[in-house]
């Protein structure tokens, strides 16, 4: 079965890489014929390398694998061959990132830039001439793919289309009119003279123009990254320079085309031609995207039993989708852009969630390499002799326009896009989106693809465009986290998880469904619950594994990360308390009459009434002079010695009791927790052993003072019982004689419950809750395998701990926010697995505290 | 009940305009509605509004339907459930979630802030005491998760519980140990959905457009 799926799989892999790597071959060496030169060679030599031993063969599978190889080995072989490239800008990037303080105040593409001046000087000492450049082939080919599917694939997609019109404008009619305003301008100055004498006609302006508007993904991610703008800005910013790398592109290829027909062969026919185009290729990229997209959550959808390598189709598959848009000579990026954007959520629900996390990070990995090398070669590319050619007026005037025309595009289209906005954008959000349009490497890869044959000048563009490159970089790259904080613009809210929120949330959203739905409007909200229908009800259940299916919701998703960060906290917590609480209880002895007398406790002691709060909890128990009784020995008990033999009393019981109930251990259906649990069991129980003699031997201090800590917090603990019980002593006298033997057993279980409570590492008391006996009570840290294995697992707070009536609350409410945290939470499970450990106990104390004290 | 006798003129429309900001076209696009839900009658009652299609999906339907007969709702001081409103009342609950408008003191914010997170109150707190109990909030829960299928009662009861508490850790500070929480009040309804930009988000554009003819 499983050796099956392989090969069907590297069946469906290798067929279509056949169909798609053979064409684009032949196609990239058609289109960038001069750059292409060196990867074909590479690929030759390849060939004659590895060639011989499949064709020997024969057999069409073993060919077929060879395709399949083929393009890895091209890769692989083509990074090694170029190792001395990557190498340093790889290992530059680790020098950048290891200087926090650095990237702090200057973007890291903007250092990258200038350590690639660095090393391009360096290697222009060395051999007098640049042997490196980003050469566009590689540069479209290899670096930019990675960079634009990490971005789709990690597109918070539902921002993205609830501002999709917003973007699409901006993206569309932004860059048209950021090319051609360009265009027209530098043309209108070259008539009025102000640069000289240049051989540039109209439409090569225009050309230049439509090579100078894309706002830059890469360049934008990298410094927006740092400078955590609102959300709706970012993706303003971000989806709009991803869009319009498509837009541009396409824009370029028709002012290619129209300029090497010449000026007088454009009729309206043509332009027409040009524009339904520019429509064909941008929808058209989208659509291929969308069907890889589709295929990649299908072919997810049944790999269960191949998980190794389900990673590995959505790179495959989404780089297929760009060399298939590519070949077909349809928009790559936003082919890319769109497949990650389709089959992320569908990807990660289907795939095994190690997978999903390999894929997050060879992803992540991939483009963090790609961005590296794109702008130390941007660097590097400008120490070389031949593009230098300077000609002010070009370049400050393109300088100019470019941020003049960015300005203005924005503020146009943002005022009238404002009219149809719910949320209007604000004047400093228009600001910061104008200074956001970075340019970058798409321009300059453009830049250089521009054939010197047509276009005379090109030196000068290429320069020109380098130059615009550096300014908005590196400028407005380092001025824009101060301008940001200058201008006030909203962050982005720090939010954490919030159960309540989520909740608030959902509500809201069906509720405005709800009204739109009663006021008869066809909105937004509509639209999307529209869109949600369709979406659960067929694509699904088409793309998505019935299992996957049930998981869906994103409320879940909440209540299981609070229940592993209750889990957490509830350790720390533990270990916290289990190291600390000795100094903490110095004091709060003393405090303590003040404290159960003032109504204000203070953070500070948090500790203190959280002890008030179990007190008042044992203050309703029903046999209170049995607890007076312990207190009065532990009163005595502060010697060590004494505390000492408590201790082991204790831990003998508690250790039979774990060994008398072990055969319920296996009956139990937690088949993977159950080994885990185990081997946990067992090494707690090693260590504690070996802690204790070895301390005892020793220094004869560390086991009495873990004890001597606890006995000292019961006793304020019991303190004001006691108190309170001293008066009324004459009525329990008669209980005290009789329950002699009765109340050390009660105790012993009220002992383990408070250990439970302030729990260390290295004293058993977390030991009660690894005990297998109570299928309810799933130890917090099982909590995260716990969800694997049962469809909803049910936190640890919420199956044992939670109040069933609001009166219960009561009891429970002080415990909690004494230690002011959501997640100190499970410490109201004392009362009810106080009663519990009472039952296992092997001298059931008769005086058995009723069950239902716990659930009023 | 304030219901408009006849197909109201401009006159009768500017009331309402005025009382809840929307435009005379808005109105009108919302009276045609108002129309077409009720079968031409002059009030709606709930089998009215059980009718709406698209509603059916709606897990809190029950919620949202009772908002638009509850008094508290009406802009009046009144409280309790009405059987049947008018176009008046209508409008006024449809006005709680009007987008608003560009030029707002920090003060009318503040208080088109607080209408709109009322009335989200109101919905959970059904019995008028002034404040969401665990049992109110467990049960609308519950009816907000009951059509994702997947999740049991058992769940969703578990889910409120943690959110419960949540609140409860959140809004006080610190608790005597005899106290409880009793449920969430207003005010701390108000901090706690603080950095949620109400006042933007609870927004529906209303068309001045008819659009009634397309969806049923």
């Amino acid at each position: 079965m499983l050796r099956c799926g392989y090969a069907l799989f590297w069946l469906l892999g290798s067929v279509l890489l056949i169909c798609v790597v053979s064409p684009v071959k032949g196609e990239a060496v058609v289109t960038h014929e001069g750059s292409h030169l060196k990867l074909s060679k590479s690929s030759h030599s390849n060939e004659s390398q590895h060639g011989h031993s499949s064709n020997a063969t024969g057999i069409p599978i073993i060919s077929f694998k060879w395709h399949h190889v083929e393009t890895s080995y091209l890769v692989a072989f083509w990074m090694i061959k170029e190792k001395k490239k990557y190498i340093l800008p790889l290992a530059n990037r680790e020098v950048i990132e290891a200087n926090h303080h650095v990237t702090s105040v200057i973007p890291e593409s903007a250092l990258l830039i200038c350590f690639g001046f660095i090393l391009g000087g360096m290697i222009w000492a060395a051999d007098k001439v640049q042997t490196f450049t980003l050469t566009p082939t590689v540069f479209f080919l290899y670096l930019l793919p990675q960079v634009i599917l990490d971005a789709g694939y990690h597109m918070p997609n539902k921002l993205f289309f609830t501002n999709l019109g917003g973007i699409l404008v901006h993206a569309v009619i932004g860059t048209c009119w950021n090319a051609a305003s360009l265009g027209l301008s530098l043309w209108g100055c070259q008539m009025g003279g102000a640069m000289g004498d240049l051989d540039i006609g109209l439409l090569q302006y225009l050309l230049f123009g439509s090579l100078m508007a894309a706002v830059d993904p890469v360049a934008v991610i990298a410094v927006f990254e740092q400078v955590h703008v609102n959300d709706v800005l970012f993706i303003m910013v971000f989806g709009e320079s991803l869009l319009n790398d498509g837009v541009t592109v396409v824009l370029f290829n028709v002012f290619d085309a129209f300029v090497s027909l010449g000026g007088p062969k454009i009729d309206a026919a043509e332009i027409i031609k040009g524009i339904v185009s520019f429509f064909v290729v941008a929808f058209g990229g989208s659509l291929v995207g969308l069907g890889f997209g589709l295929l990649i959550s299908l072919l997810t959808r049944c790999t269960k039993n191949i998980q190794i390598i389900e990673p590995g189709f959505i790179f495959v598959l989404g780089y297929l989708s760009y060399l298939t848009a590519e070949m077909l000579s349809l928009s790559a990026i936003l082919s890319i852009v769109f497949c990650g954007m389709c089959c992320q959520k569908y990807v990660r629900a289907n795939m095994d969630e190690n997978s999903v996390q390999t894929v997050r990070y060879a992803m992540k990995a991939f483009a963090n390499g790609s961005e590296t090398i794109i702008f130390v070669f941007l660097g590097i590319s400008a120490i070389d002799k031949v593009i230098w050619v300077w000609n002010t007026g070009f370049i400050l005037l393109t300088l100019l326009f470019v941020l003049v025309y960015r300005f203005i595009g924005v503020f146009f289209l943002t005022w009238i896009l404002n009219r149809f906005r719910l949320v209007p954008l604000e004047f400093v959000d228009q600001v910061i989106m104008s200074y956001g349009g970075l340019r970058g490497a798409v321009a300059y890869g453009l830049a250089v693809m521009l054939d010197e044959n047509k276009i005379k000048e090109k030196n000068l563009m290429v320069c020109t465009t380098l130059i615009v490159v550096y300014f908005t970089v590196i400028l407005q790259g380092i001025t824009m986290k101060p301008l940001v904080m200058w201008l006030k613009v909203k962050r982005a809210a720090v939010t954490e998880v919030s159960l309540l929120e989520k909740l608030t949330n959902k509500m809201f959203n069906h509720t405005l469904v709800a009204i739109e739905d009663i006021s008869g409007q066809i909105g937004h909200n509509y639209m999307r619950s529209k869109w949600k229908y369709f979406e659960e009800n067929w694509m699904s259940w088409i793309l998505m594994k019935p299992s996957a299916r049930k998981k869906q919701d994103q409320l879940l998703d909440v209540f299981h990360q609070l229940n592993l960060k209750d889990a957490m906290e509830y350790v720390t917590e533990g270990e916290r308390r289990g190291s600390l609480e000795f100094v903490r209880n110095e004091n709060s002895i003393i405090d303590f009459k003040k404290k159960s007398e003032s109504e204000s406790f203070d953070i500070n002691n948090a500790n203190i009434s959280n002890d008030h709060g179990v007190m008042s909890n044992t203050s309703r128990d029903p046999i209170p002079s049995v607890s007076l009784e312990m207190h009065e020995q532990t009163m005595k008990a502060v010697r060590e010695a004494e505390a000492i033999n408590a201790h082991h009393l204790l831990d003998q019981h508690l250790y039979k009791s774990r060994k008398q109930h072990r055969h319920r251990f296996s009956r139990s259906h937690f088949d993977i927790n159950r080994d885990e649990k185990e081997v946990q069991e067992i090494f707690q129980r090693t260590m504690r052993n070996r802690l204790e003699s070895f301390t005892s031997a020793k220094m004869g201090v560390k086991p009495p003072k873990t004890i001597v800590k606890h006995t000292q917090k019961e006793q304020q603990q019991k303190m004001p019982n006691g108190k309170s019980m001293d008066k009324a002593k004459t009525s329990y006298s008669g209980d005290e004689g009789s329950e002699g033997d009765s109340a050390s057993g009660y105790d012993q279980s009220y002992m383990r419950a408070t250990y439970r409570a302030g729990a260390g590492i290295e004293n058993p008391a977390f030991m009660p809750d690894l005990d297998p006996m109570d299928l309810l009570q799933i130890p917090p840290w099982l909590a995260e395998s716990e969800l694997d294995s049962s469809m909803v697992a049910l936190s640890h707070r919420a199956q044992v701990g939670l109040p069933r009536t609001p009166s219960n609350l009561r009891r429970l409410a002080p415990l909690r926010i004494s230690t002011r945290s959501t997640d100190s939470f499970t410490l109201e499970n004392i009362p009810d697995t106080q009663q519990m450990d009472s039952d296992q106990l092997p001298p059931p104390p008769p005086p058995r505290p009723p069950r239902d004290d716990g659930y009023v | 009940m304030g219901a408009l006798q006849s197909l109201p003129g401009r006159p009768e429309y500017s009331d309402l305009a005025e009382k809840t900001g929307f435009s005379f076209e808005q109105i009108g696009v919302l009276h045609k509605r108002f129309k077409q839900l009720s079968h031409n009658e002059e009030t709606l009652r709930r089998d009215h509004f059980n009718e709406i299609h698209d509603l059916a999906f709606n897990p809190i339907r029950a919620q949202i339907i009772e908002a638009f007969f509850d008094r508290r709702n009406f802009h009046q001081d009144g409280e309790g459930k009405v059987q049947e409103i008018g176009f008046e009342e209508f409008v006024v609950v449809m006005s709680h979630f009007r987008p608003p408008s560009d030029h707002m003191t920090e003060e009318q914010r503040e208080k088109t802030r607080r209408e709109k997170l009322r009335f989200l109150f109101n919905m959970h707190d059904t019995d008028n005491d002034g404040t969401i109990t665990l049992e109110e909030y467990r049960h609308v829960v519950e009816e907000l998760l009951s059509r994702s299928g997947t999740l049991e009662k058992e769940t969703a009861k578990c889910i409120a519980d943690a959110a419960m508490l949540e609140v409860a850790s959140i809004s006080v500070g610190h608790m005597e140990p005899d106290e409880f929480y009793e449920g969430i009040t207003f005010e701390h309804f108000l901090k706690l959905l603080d950095g949620f930009e109400i006042e933007s988000r609870m927004t529906i554009r209303f068309l001045n457009m008819d659009t009634t003819t397309l969806c049923k």
